[in-house]
């Protein structure tokens, strides 16, 4: 601070204009610049963040104005001993184990795959990804008539190979892989992208360099590409378990939280609280032990992360 | 004798990329069906979709033509439009003006400004909608396109990915420009933004395909038929087709389609972004 004062005296000698009071002084334009960002973020993001947060502790019902009366850790402690909070939060983390091992390792074995084959990249890029632009209301409809009994085109195929099938998405067991296999065709493709520009960055000559080594492919990708691809796939494995946490629309639209709540997730119950029962003071605390559990995984990746970094 | 190994490995090389391209059409093929499948339901007649053969003698569009007339998807086209269209613009713009800031102008706690920003990348916005329904209803904005568009609007990863992009551009740029006096406006809308294409296209697609998609939000605030979007549309229609199942999927594909031509024109954009925004971040 003092060898910037000191600085600056003899800068200002060097203009012949009057010295402006603070000569660095951007701070004018630059509110300029960020208020209608910080603006919108305050009203929409961060206010209702912190409304959420106070509403939490209170028993805010939709169809009373204000607040009303003050809950403490009413809200919160309902929550953890209701198996209605439970057991949607076991689904959606039931979900989350379904839906990311396959995400993770189909998506980096077909990313492998397509950065061997020089030919027609576009064509996979198109195959893979076009589902993952696609409405989930779209997705949902598509697949609902792939799994309708009796007359959907998979148990059409399992029973031409001998098999019998189940009622995809009317058996309480058999619902959630049915939604995990809908995810896993809708969402593949984004983490293929990904893996496929992580792959890029691998540099060409590390092969050439072993192939005259004499490795085989096998050996190539166990000790170049995967060691090389560290950083990519924490990315890939954060960003599709808080995506599979945040699981909502396959199941509003294709189960409605069915058969016999079995596939109710937990966004679906803050929604059935605050909108279905009104208690939005209550539906807020959910959403806050939601958040918690979102910010957990993001810490252990933040973690693992400057883990990565420190060893190279 | 080395030529020798090294012929093997070549051959060994050449036989797993085979089998590699191999596999990875059988996957794409597989990934294409549920596409095909639904527009093969589609062109047929509605009596015939229960008899799951492939084959049609009657290939026919009429279900396509039924579901624009029969139900309101041209509306529900208009309204994501309007609000996707609202949505990536105000992004681009508040986002572009506010990363301009913190890149290129020194101001006091710019640090603590820039943190809070990245704050937000934090919250999943689903943890915000009981407050947020209950501000639009407060404020009046319930069955509003503004009360869809406002709060997706302030995205922390659409200034960070500006944000990047500035910095890496090299400060000589702008420092001629500096020196002849021209203000901060002019050099964002003149030197910096037109620079800033590939940025403005990541930014763009990726907020207007995310507000095109959302469910659970345009869901609770525009309880209106008149306005819905896209997916809250097909999501409220899907079972009054009952067994029509050629129209169910004649009205999915149609909602798929915007999307799709999204895609294909700028298929490059999207998986550039996808990749700078990702692995950078």
């Amino acid at each position: 601070m003092t060898a910037s004062q000191t600085a600056l005296p003899t800068r200002q000698a060097i203009d012949d204009d009057p010295p402006p009071p603070r000569p660095r002084g951007q701070g004018l334009p630059a509110a300029g610049f960020l208020t209608p960002f910080l603006l919108l973020y305050v009203l929409f993001i961060a206010g209702p963040a912190l409304y959420g947060l106070v509403m939490s502790f209170f028993d805010t019902s939709m169809v009373k104005p204000g607040l009303s009366g003050f809950a403490g850790f009413g809200n919160y402690a309902e929550a953890l001993q209701s198996a209605d909070f439970w057991s949607p939060l076991w689904h959606t983390i039931w979900f989350t184990i379904l839906t990311t091992p396959p995400l993770i390792v189909l998506a980096l074995v077909l990313a492998l795959l397509a950065d061997r084959v020089k030919h027609g990249r576009w064509f996979f890029r198109l195959a893979f990804f076009v589902p993952y632009v696609l409405p989930s209301a779209v997705v949902a409809l598509i697949w609902m008539w792939l799994y309708t009994p009796g007359l959907g085109l998979i148990e059409t195929a399992l029973t031409k190979i001998g098999l019998t099938s189940p009622n995809w998405l009317g058996d309480p067991g058999w619902a959630m892989p049915s939604l995990a296999v809908t995810t896993l065709w809708w969402t593949l493709g984004f983490n293929f992208v990904l893996f496929l520009a992580g792959l890029q960055e691998v540099p060409r000559e590390l092969y050439e360099a072993s192939s005259m080594d004499g490795a085989g492919p096998w050996q190539q990708i166990r000790s170049i590409t995967l060691p090389m691809l560290g950083r990519t796939l924490t990315l890939v494995a954060v960003l599709q378990v808080i995506a599979s946490l945040k699981v909502f629309d396959q199941m509003y639209i294709m189960t409605s939280g069915g058969p016999n709540f079995a596939t109710r997730s937990v966004l679906q119950y803050v929604y059935d609280s605050g909108f279905t029962n009104f208690r939005i003071g209550y539906a807020s605390a959910v959403s806050m032990l939601f958040f918690l559990v979102v910010l957990a995984v993001s810490a252990v990746w933040f973690a693992i992360v400057r883990r990565q970094e420190k060893e190279v | 004798m080395t030529t020798m190994t090294s012929m093997s490995i070549d051959t060994r090389m050449k036989l797993f990329n085979r089998i590699c391209a191999g596999v990875l059409i059988a996957f794409a093929l597989l990934w294409l069906v549920p596409l095909a499948w639904a527009f093969d339901t589609a062109i047929k007649p509605n009596e015939e979709t229960t008899k799951t053969t492939w084959w049609t003698d009657n290939p026919t569009f009429s279900a396509f033509s039924r579901i624009i007339n029969e139900t309101d998807i041209i509306r529900w086209f208009g309204s994501s439009l309007f609000i996707a269209t609202l949505t990536a613009f105000g992004a681009v713009l508040t986002g572009s003006l506010a990363a301009f800031a913190l890149s290129r102008m020194r101001f006091r706690y710019r640090n603590v400004v820039f943190w809070v920003v990245l704050a937000g990348i934090m919250v999943p916005s689903q943890v915000l909608i009981v407050p947020q329904f209950r501000e639009m209803d407060s404020i009046g904005l319930l069955n509003t396109f503004w009360a869809v568009s406002l709060p997706q609007i302030p995205t922390a990863i659409a200034v960070f990915i500006f944000k990047q992009f500035f910095d890496g551009l090299p400060k000589e740029l702008e420092e001629v420009a500096r020196l002849d006096g021209a203000s901060f406006l002019r050099i964002y809308a003149r030197i910096i933004m037109p620079l800033a294409r590939p940025a403005v296209a990541a930014v763009a697609i990726f907020t207007f395909v995310s507000s095109w998609n959302d469910l659970l939000w345009p869901l609770l605030v525009l309880s209106n038929p008149d306005n819905m979007t896209m997916p809250v549309g097909l999501a409220t229609v899907q079972g009054t087709f009952g067994i029509r199942y050629a129209d169910t999927m004649a009205s999915a594909l149609l909602g798929a389609v915007p999307l799709v031509a999204v895609f294909l024109l700028f298929q490059r954009n999207i998986v550039e972004g996808i990749a700078g925004s990702g692995l950078k971040g």
